[in-house]
Formats: C-alpha cells, structure tokens, sequence
C-alpha cells in the first residue's frame, strides 16, 4: 500500500516527509509499547501509535521504520517533528481512534505482521 | 575506532542520542543493515535502561573490521537478581518509564536476542555494567 493511500483512508494530515508518499509499505502494526516495536525484524512497516513522544520517533529511527501514524488526532510536538525529518521518517497524525485506523487499513489490503 | 557517550539519567528527551550516534557509524563503514539494526535495538534499550533505572552512565563503543563491542556502565541502583531481570516481563520500571513506552521488562531479553555475547554484572547501590559483542559477518 502507498503511503499516499494511507494517508487518504485515514484523512490524515501529513507532518512531515511529503516526498515519500508513493513509497509502498507491505505490513502495518499498532503498538503504545515501543519495547514491542523494537522486537520486529519486519522490513516496509506503517507503526500506528497512540503514543506522541520523541521515543517513537527514536524508536522508528533504530528499527528502520520510516512511516509512522499517530491516532486519535494527538499532536506531534516540535522535537518529534524535527527528529522525524532529520532521520527521512514520514509522520502522520490521524483523527481516528486505533481501532478505527485499523480496520480501515485492513480492509484497504495492509496486512499484519503476525 | 573508539568512542564514548555520556546517557543522563532520567533524561528521556535525550534517550537514544548515543544510539543513534553509533547508527551514524555504523551507515557509513557500510555494516550490512541487517547487523546495523540488531546492533542499535540492542543498544537503544540499553540507552534507555539507564536513562529509566540508573542516575548517569556512558556507552563505550570499540569497533574494529570484525566486529563491535559496547560496554555500557552505569553509576545507579545495580540489578539485585540479574536472572530475574533477564526474564522476560520481569519489570521495575515506574509509571513515568511505560508512559515513554518502555517498562514491560522486554528490553534484556531483546538486547540478549539481537547479539551475539552478552554479559551483565551489577553491584546492588552501585551500578551495573553491560557489554554485548556482535560480529558483521554473520
Ligand atoms: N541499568 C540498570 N540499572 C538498574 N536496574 C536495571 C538496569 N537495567 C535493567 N534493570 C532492571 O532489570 C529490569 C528489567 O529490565 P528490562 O528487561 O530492560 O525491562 P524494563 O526496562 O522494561 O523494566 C528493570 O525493570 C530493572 O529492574
Ligand atoms: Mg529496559
């Protein structure tokens, strides 16, 4: 699934990282626990989070995911928002509560990671 | 090739500044992204657990062609059972240190899982130390 897409099917907004829309993830998975996220060895992978904090940008950073969602419409800060560029990482902020998001995504054809 | 980094405890808004330091490393000797990756999850969380459990501690990385080791150090609490801390889900970690997204007790097992050699020594109101080794060729 394009980012692009995602971003259609979530009515998000993009923070940042608009010149990677066409870019294709192949798996979503939704954590707030980011010691769970840092247990993936899945490569093109959308992180769906209700966590709004630099270490999820940080995380993302360290486990290669470059396209994060943060749901139910909380804010990125500053400092995520700068740390997300710098490491090339597209950051999205969704209305939609998680389980919204999900299923939404699911039944755009975004599969599981297990 | 030597470095060192200084972690603060406490400090989360600068949690994983050394990690991502050695990631910059790494990206440029070229490391295949594979070992990159299992190399700074297991550091990150390393990074992290002193910013969550200790009061300052420091990473020493020392990378040669072959392979990298990291010791990190810590002056903090020490781990009294270091086989109880090494279980998963066995956790200490304060509402604050979930509320960052860590503190489910995964981070030592995971560190364990993304090395090759790990080992961990602790003296109880002192600190704990921690090197882990990992070799490029895998
Ligand atoms: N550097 C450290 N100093 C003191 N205690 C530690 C340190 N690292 C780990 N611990 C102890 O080991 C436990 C398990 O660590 P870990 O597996 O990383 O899980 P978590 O950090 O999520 O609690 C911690 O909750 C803490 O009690
Ligand atoms: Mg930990």
């Amino acid at each position: 699934m394009k980012i692009k897409t995602i971003v259609e099917l979530l009515q998000a907004r993009v923070i940042c990282g608009v010149d990677q829309l066409e870019s294709e993830v192949k798996n979503g998975f939704a954590s707030d626990l980011m010691s769970d996220v840092l247990t993936l060895d899945t490569d093109h992978l959308v992180l769906l989070t209700g966590l709004s904090n630099l270490q999820v940008i940080r995380t993302a950073e360290m486990a290669d995911i470059f396209c994060i969602v943060i749901v139910r419409g909380k804010r990125v800060t500053k400092e995520m928002h700068h740390l997300a560029e710098e490491n090339r990482i597209v950051l999205i902020e969704t209305p939609y509560s998680m389980f919204r998001a999900i299923s939404v995504l699911h039944d755009g054809g975004l599969n599981a990671v297990y | 090739m030597e470095f060192r980094y200084e972690i603060e405890g406490g400090n989360f808004s600068r949690a994983g500044h050394a990690s991502s330091a050695v990631k910059k490393i790494l990206k440029q000797l070229n490391v295949d992204n594979k070992v990159i990756k299992r190399v700074v999850v297991a550091l990150y969380e390393g990074e992290v657990n002193v910013v969550a459990h200790a009061e300052k501690g420091s990473m020493m990385v020392d990378i040669d062609e072959q392979r990298i080791r990291i010791r990190i150090e810590d002056s903090g609490p020490g781990i009294p059972d270091i086989d109880l801390a090494m279980q998963a889900g066995f956790s200490t970690a304060s509402a604050a240190v979930r509320e960052m997204g860590f503190g489910a007790g995964m981070g030592l097992p995971n560190m364990k899982k993304n090395t090759d050699q790990m080992h961990v020594t602790s003296e109880v109101g002192k600190g704990t130390q921690v090197e882990m080794i990992t070799w490029f060729r895998q």
